[in-house]
């Protein structure tokens, strides 16, 4: 095994943890539905507190994913976070105000009141999920930046990323195809949002509240979701030839599917496995609490086809656009050797760590949340 | 640039001692948290679980605070350490991403079971839960220890002119390395010395209020025990990180003993007052404008010979000073001229690698090695660059010796009444030193971070790389920005959870 085996094992992993994280964006999703789906207190403390008991995993992959990115392709943590620090940061808040939010908002003297953690709720479920499809967006679209590391040479001037665009990251949202890539992931989220309440809490009048709302939100998701397929192959993408140099391919996200038919099959799958999820539970009669399965499987293997798409292939996953040759691939911004075979034997234990989550959650959600239980004195948000 | 740098450590180092006010208490009400619940499941007496889960809401309001200032921790490398992410990312990002996969996810998991799993699974399932978010926690402080241990003490990689990064060469060098594990255990046990002063505090305060005695007694009964073993393991392992020190940052050791000109035999200042640097430095006035000194003890304490001879801040400017292994050190000249060389020629490496210039390339690169080990002073202009905030680091200090040690007499005095069955909650005086001791513990906590990170100045990685070369390339009024926006938001944060927690307290059991 070489060090190019390595690279893109890191590069599926990644991807894996990038795809988890977007299944897992059914929190935030969920924090939007709640005006929608509420009506009253009592059915807003069980809306709050059926996501309320998941948002820790969204947040720990977040940050798990950042750790993995950081080890394996080192380059991308200090140009990215580095030169685009606006989108980052504001990611950031987005999410620093959501953990607070649940422990929080009920708890008598919050000085803030519930309103308010309510609104960092909101904040966090349009925010987050938008701006995170967003950013990843440039993965497509490239971003303006020059990395020279014989800077580090330069005591006067030591710093080898230097971002080119004033705007440090804001200009992401002045491109069309970032905004709609944001816009993917957050109806993704609503959409998942939905079916997981269906499918955790017993609750007659939400469940069938959300169903009604999962027709509008599923086919959003479904159409702009088919509109970014479409304007994505259509483009132009930054490929890398023979000697190593970045240059423009035609239609080059297309072509890697063509030239990669095991990621177009699981592309395919997902996509199918999405759909089934979303007819059956809307027409389905009677309730059909398993969508969530369904849509969350496929919108994982989708995700994960996509961003393996734009790091296989001699396809170059970060580009930029102000000085092509700067552009980054898995090959040119990775980790040693050394670190990434140490890195990969700490992965093994990634089965075991999912498994335990599993299995503590089957025992945790054999009694989904229902009304009795919220009317309870026990521990609640 | 200036601002730049400035902003950026000031961001830095608001935002990591935010992050450091909720961490104690979450590793060290957490081990408490599981003693108690031991008790109930072992006697099933429900007085126990009472007190478990009136430990358990404070343990939780905490914890969510402590979670939100550490996302931004993680990803500020990135945003404000660009330059240090490249350059020893290789190494730095894998404690990391093993703290996000073995540790995090543990926490989050059974936290979730904790907090919400009592009447969901069984008494032993949920028990165990509980043991193994503290668990997690405290793997969680290893791995970001030895990261940061790491950054004090860089061992275990080679330097690669063709990346032009560290790249690690020996993991279990990097896991193992002996700062990394005294930090980590100095820092864990530290916080059970904060988690314990805050039980007895707010116990304390039950027992003047005359309210819930007999659980407040209770948790004493379990915090004052807990705590003398944290804070005899705690002087065991300072003594260790001060050893330490003396080994691999002995400019730390001079700045934290406010040590100018270096003795043998040389005494451990007990208590001072520092002249102002500047004055020192020129040579027209003493160090210390009062002391009291302890005779032989700091030879000892930092080489294990109470002959040793202790360099001062004078004697590692000029080098040459006598040392255990007999070398003679460089002079702070030297070191910088060694590490211009060093920088000179990695850029004639990469010159020559372009021409395809191989003599010169080998030649080069033979130079880089010899001097790499100084490379960070190739970016010093000025030997003043090399001396941290010595005042500081001094207080700082003193601060965490003198006040922490005071505990280990609080924490006595309660397992003693309680072991004596002595009613104390007469001795109000004792029962207000108990609920001082909360700011107090995590003041001296704090003050032992300020001595490792200041201390360390100007380095971020020790001898390689100077904090100014490690920002990213940003505007200084975006930093000023998000610093203003942290401050204000954390602050805001701060104060809803204190007031949510003295509502808590005061609510009871
Ligand atoms: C309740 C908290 C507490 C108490 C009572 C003490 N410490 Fe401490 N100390 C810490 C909490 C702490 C800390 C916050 O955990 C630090 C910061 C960085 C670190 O590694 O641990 C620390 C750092 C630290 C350092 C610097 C390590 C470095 O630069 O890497 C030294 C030399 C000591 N300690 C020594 C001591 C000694 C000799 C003590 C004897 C009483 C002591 N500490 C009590
Ligand atoms: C949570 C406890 C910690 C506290 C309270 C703390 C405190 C500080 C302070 C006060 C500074 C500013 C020093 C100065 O500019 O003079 C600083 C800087 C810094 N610390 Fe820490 N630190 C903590 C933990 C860590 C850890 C665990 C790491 C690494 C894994 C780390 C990495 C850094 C870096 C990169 C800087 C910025 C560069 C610099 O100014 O040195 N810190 N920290
Ligand atoms: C400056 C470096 C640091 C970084 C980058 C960092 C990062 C983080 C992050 C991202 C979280 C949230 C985890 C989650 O999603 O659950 C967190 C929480 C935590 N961190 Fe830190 N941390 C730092 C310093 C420290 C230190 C020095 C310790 C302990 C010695 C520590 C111990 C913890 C613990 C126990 C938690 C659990 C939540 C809580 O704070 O109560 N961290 N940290």
């Amino acid at each position: 095994m070489d060090y190019n085996f390595f690279i893109q094992y890191w590069w599926f992993i990644i991807s894996l943890l990038g795809a988890l994280l977007v299944f897992l964006l059914f929190v935030q999703g969920g924090q939007t539905l709640i005006p929608w789906l509420a009506k009253n207190d009592i059915e807003r403390t069980m809306l709050i507190n059926s996501i309320g008991r998941k948002w820790e995993f969204t947040f720990t992959t977040l940050v798990t994913f950042g750790g993995a990115f950081f080890a394996s392709f080192p380059l991308f943590y200090s140009t990215s976070f580095g030169g685009a620090y606006w989108v980052w940061m504001i990611i950031l808040f987005c999410f620093i105000i959501q953990a607070v939010s649940y422990e929080f908002r009920t708890k008598e003297n919050n000085i803030l009141g519930t309103k308010t953690f309510d609104t960092f709720l909101l904040i966090n479920g349009f925010g987050g999920a938008f701006l995170l499809g967003t950013a990843v967006g440039t993965f497509f679209t490239g971003s303006e930046f020059v990395i020279n590391k014989e800077n580090i040479a330069n005591p006067m001037m030591p710093i080898i990323s230097q971002w080119t665009n004033p705007l440090h990251g804001i200009e992401a949202l002045f491109n069309v195809r970032n905004l709609l890539l944001g816009a993917v992931v957050l109806s993704l989220a609503r959409t998942l949002g939905l079916l997981y309440f269906i499918n955790n809490i017993h609750n007659q009048t939400i469940q069938e509240r959300a169903k009604k709302l999962l027709r509008i939100c599923g086919t959003v998701f479904v159409l702009l979701f088919i509109t970014f397929l479409i304007v994505t192959f259509l483009s132009e993408g930054f490929g890398v030839d023979t000697q190593g140099n970045v240059i423009m391919v035609k239609y080059k996200y297309f072509l890697n599917y063509i030239e990669m038919p095991f990621l177009l099959g699981i592309l395919l799958v997902g996509v199918l496995l999405v759909l089934y999820g979303l007819i059956k539970t809307i027409f389905t009669k009677t309730l059909f609490t398993k969508g969530i399965w369904y849509v969350g499987t496929g919108a994982v293997l989708a995700v994960l086809s996509l961003l393996l798409n734009v790091g296989y292939n001699n396809t170059a996953y970060y580009p930029s656009t102000f000085d092509l040759q700067s552009s980054l691939t898995i090959y040119n911004s990775s980790s040693s050797l050394f670190t990434l075979k140490a890195m990969s034997v700490v992965s093994i234990i990634i089965p075991f760590v999912l498994a335990y989550i599993f299995y503590a959650w089957r025992k945790m959600d054999k009694k989904p949340i229902t009304k009795e239980e919220m009317e309870g004195g026990d521990h609640k948000y | 640039m200036e601002d730049l740098i400035l902003w950026s450590r000031a961001q830095f180092a608001l935002t990591a001692i935010y992050h450091w006010l909720f961490v104690p208490l979450t590793l060290g009400l957490g081990v408490i948290i599981g003693i108690m619940e031991t008790a109930y499941y072992r006697s099933g007496k429900e007085q126990w679980k009472q007190i478990t889960k009136f430990w358990m809401k404070i343990f939780g309001i905490n914890f969510a605070i402590g979670v939100a200032t550490g996302i931004i921790l993680e990803f500020q490398f990135g945003t404000n350490w660009s330059n240090y992410s490249w350059f020893v990312g290789d190494i730095f990002g894998a404690p990391l991403a093993i703290e996000g996969i073995l540790a995090f996810f543990m926490e989050s998991t059974f936290i979730a079971i904790m907090f919400f799993g009592w009447n969901k699974v069984s008494k032993g399932f949920h028990l165990a839960s509980t043991w193994l978010t503290v668990f997690g926690a405290s793997i969680s402080a290893l791995w970001i220890l030895v990261a940061n241990g790491w950054m004090q003490y860089p061992i275990g990689m080679t330097f690669n002119p063709d990346t032009v990064r560290n790249e690690m060469t020996d993991f279990w060098a990097v896991a193992l390395s002996p700062i990394a594990i005294n930090k980590f255990f100095h820092t864990v046990t530290s916080c059970w010395v904060v988690g314990s002063a805050a039980c007895i505090g707010i116990s304390s305060w039950f027992l003047l209020k005359n309210r819930h005695t007999e659980m407040a007694k209770k948790s004493i009964m379990i915090a004052a025990p807990f705590g003398i073993i944290g804070i005899l393991l705690t002087i065991y392992t300072g003594d260790g990180s001060a050893y330490q020190v003396a080994q691999k940052q002995p400019m730390k050791l001079a700045a934290m003993e406010g040590l100018y000109q270096g003795t043998t035999k040389a005494p451990l200042v007990a208590v001072g007052i520092l002249n102002p640097h500047e004055k020192v430095m020129n040579n027209e006035a003493k160090p210390l404008s009062f002391e009291i000194k302890i005779p032989y003890i700091l030879s000892f304490l930092g080489y294990r010979d109470v002959n040793a001879f202790v360099p001062g801040i004078n004697d590692l400017l000029k080098g040459g000073y006598p040392t255990q292994d007999g070398s003679t050190p460089l002079s702070a000249k030297q070191k910088m001229e060694s590490g211009t060389l060093a920088v000179k020629a990695l850029s004639e490496y990469k010159l020559a690698k372009r021409e395809n210039n191989t003599y010169v390339q080998e030649k080069s690169l033979q130079t880089l090695k010899a001097n790499y080990s100084n490379f960070g002073y190739g970016f010093i202009k000025d030997e003043s660059q090399l001396v941290p905030n010595v005042a500081l680091t001094f207080y700082a200090f003193r601060f965490m010796v003198i006040f922490g040690s005071a505990f280990l007499l609080l924490f006595s005095l309660l397992t003693y009444f309680n072991f004596k069955k002595i009613s104390y909650e007469r001795y109000r005086w004792l029962l207000y030193s108990g609920i001082i001791g909360i700011p107090v513990a995590y003041l001296v906590s704090q003050s032992g971070w300020i001595v490792a990170e200041v201390g360390r100045q100007p380095w971020v990685i020790q001898d390689l790389m100077p904090t100014f070369s490690a920002v990213s390339s940003l505007e200084a009024s975006s930093v000023i920005t998000t610093f203003v926006i942290f401050c204000v938001l954390f602050t805001v944060l701060l104060i809803a959870e204190l007031s949510i927690m003295f509502k808590q307290i005061k609510k009871g059991f």
